[in-house]
């Protein structure tokens, strides 16, 4: 019962074992499931863990996984960095100017509502099927959360912390340096782990519109060949991407806000 | 009585009023007294009257409606370094360490780390927190937490220590204990102090002259002078000749508060 409650809210991570665990359990899924389905069906539909793995072994061999990995991700981090840039100057900017956030606000929502990725076939007509069609497609996806974060958090700063520091008659500066940049840091990394795990979806979606390469051009190439060894590998690939983008992120959240878990029991 | 010495503060004829939407409300009207250098002033009055209205304003957060506030003859224009205001909640810095809180004045006003670390290391001496630099705000309980935040105040090098009911959260325990601290502190310091309380004992105890408020809008309606002999003793609390000035303080208090009860929260004028 404890172990589950700890799980639950996540303050305690579960050990590598249970890791192992679940892994086992979903390839005794597959498995079971490559029995279940006649032989002639699954060649179609279902690779056996030993097709997946040869096929995995292969194209790392011949590097051309990791090219179309290194194509994606190159989306992904360029998309991550453009969009954290804008959100975070806009999010000030909201945050400190009424004009400019009454003028926003109504697009914000707008654009909030709309589901980016139905933006991808218009923005490879405009941008071509280039890298630069990718990149937006992820920017705009890490774009809203971030802006979000960002502004409500500068807007909820304790106003006794502000007159702290109109007391000591900090400059803009120092206020920006020593007191906005640390208080909303939580509330941007938070939208950074969300932005940044959904970053590799929009690099996906870009990559499906129209790419000649990266992992969801892989995909897609499996599913025109009914390649499904290759889509497997393809999708397993950036499930791994994701992971590890979530992981890198919760790690240096840990890191800088080692504050944040310092008496909260 | 300090008449002799240098004034330090001059409080004239103060009206300060929040123009709300639904009116005007006055906060404190004709408010004039002086505060010597090394004074100890108490502040005491109906909860709402303005207490907390004067001390920023004599923190130079808000500008007065009519009349003037002068530092030294200065008349106070806009925040004030020169002068350290403690809040009732301690306001620390929950990402930076107890030392770091404390070190934030200085380091604003561009002090080298070395300089920064013996001004902070006398200032932890000082309010008794020796030991706990590295630890954050949030493990501290209120009390060393206020601590920290006087010492803060401090470290800027006040000329008067403007503090807003600052042992408000505590318990009745500890909230003793603080202001023997500050008891001690003061009499080691001789700094000037204004400060806003609650209760009539800690005014009685720390207190060379208590300013007694009506309610709102404040008015002055006593300046009570406490004649107990210094240094105090914190055992004074349970003294007869503290206990008068209680009692003459309570009796004070009373006459302030209108027939038709001004702690009425109504913002209508
Ligand atoms: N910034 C403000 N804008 C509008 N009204 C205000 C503002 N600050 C204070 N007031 C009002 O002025 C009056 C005096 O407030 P103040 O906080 O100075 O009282 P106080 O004596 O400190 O009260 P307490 O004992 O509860 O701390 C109150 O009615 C309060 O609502
Ligand atoms: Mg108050």
């Amino acid at each position: 019962m404890g172990w589950h409650n700890k799980k639950i809210n996540g303050q305690q991570h579960p050990s590598p074992l249970l890791y192992l665990l679940s892994l086992g359990l979903v390839l005794l899924l597959w498995q079971g499931a490559l029995l279940a389905l006649e032989d002639s069906a699954r060649r179609f539909i279902l690779p056996t863990i030993a097709e997946v793995v040869t096929r995995f072994l292969k194209l790392l061999g011949d590097g051309s996984l990791v090219r179309h990995t290194g194509i994606t991700l190159l989306e992904m981090g360029l998309g991550l960095a453009l969009g954290t840039g804008t959100a975070l100057v806009l999010g000030y900017a909201v945050a400190h100017s009424r004009f400019l956030a009454h003028l926003l606000e109504p697009i914000i929502v707008t654009s909030q509502a709309m589901p980016i990725v139905a933006l991808a076939p218009l923005l490879a007509i405009w941008f071509g099927p280039g890298l630069v069609s990718k990149v937006l497609v992820c920017a705009l996806i890490v774009f809203f959360p971030i802006l979000v974060n960002v502004s409500s958090g500068l807007n909820h700063i304790d106003t006794g912390f502000q007159q702290v520091f109109r007391l000591l008659e900090a400059t803009r500066w120092q206020r920006f340096r020593w007191l906005e940049v640390p208080a909303t840091l939580p509330a941007f990394l938070t939208g950074l782990r969300v932005g940044g795990t959904s970053a590799a979806m929009g690099a996906v979606v870009g990559e499906f519109v129209a790419s000649s390469a990266g992992l969801g051009y892989l995909v897609k190439q499996g599913q025109n060949l009914y390649d499904t060894p290759l889509m497997f590998v393809a999708i397993l690939t950036l499930t791994l991407l994701a992971l590890a983008t979530y992981g890198a992120l919760g790690l240096i959240e840990r890191q800088v806000l080692k504050w944040r878990c310092i008496g909260k029991t | 009585m300090m008449t002799s010495s240098e004034v330090l503060l001059e409080i004239e004829n103060l009206y300060t009023a929040f123009i709300e939407p639904e009116g005007t409300l006055e906060a404190l009207e004709n408010v004039s007294f002086k505060v010597f250098q090394g004074e100890f002033i108490c502040l005491i009055g109906p909860s709402g009257c303005g207490k907390s209205t004067l001390l920023r304003t004599l923190a130079g957060l808000l500008p007065p409606s009519k009349g003037e506030v002068r530092l030294r003859s200065t008349p106070i224009k806009g925040p004030e370094r020169a002068a350290g205001l403690v809040f009732q909640q301690p306001m620390l810095l929950p990402w930076r360490t107890v030392a770091e809180n404390i070190a934030l004045p200085l380091e604003l006003r561009g002090q080298s780390p070395a300089e920064r670390q013996q001004r902070v290391a006398e200032l932890l001496e000082m309010v008794g927190l020796t030991g706990f630099e590295t630890s954050y705000p949030q493990l501290l309980s209120g009390g060393m937490a206020q601590r920290a935040a006087i010492a803060r105040a401090l470290a800027q090098n006040p000329e008067v220590l403007l503090l807003d009911e600052p042992f408000g959260s505590l318990d009745a325990l500890t909230r003793e204990r603080m202001a023997a601290a500050l008891l001690e502190l003061w009499q080691q310091l001789r700094r000037t102090v204004v400060m806003v309380t609650h209760s009539v004992e800690e005014a009685a105890l720390l207190a060379d002259r208590v300013v007694v408020l009506s309610s709102r809008p404040g008015r002055i309606i006593h300046i009570i002078p406490v004649r107990l002999a210094r240094p105090r003793d914190p055992n004074l609390l349970l003294d007869p000749s503290l206990q008068s000035v209680v009692r003459e303080l309570r009796q004070a208090l009373k006459q302030g508060e209108s027939p038709d009860n001004g702690r009425k929260p109504s913002p209508k004028t």
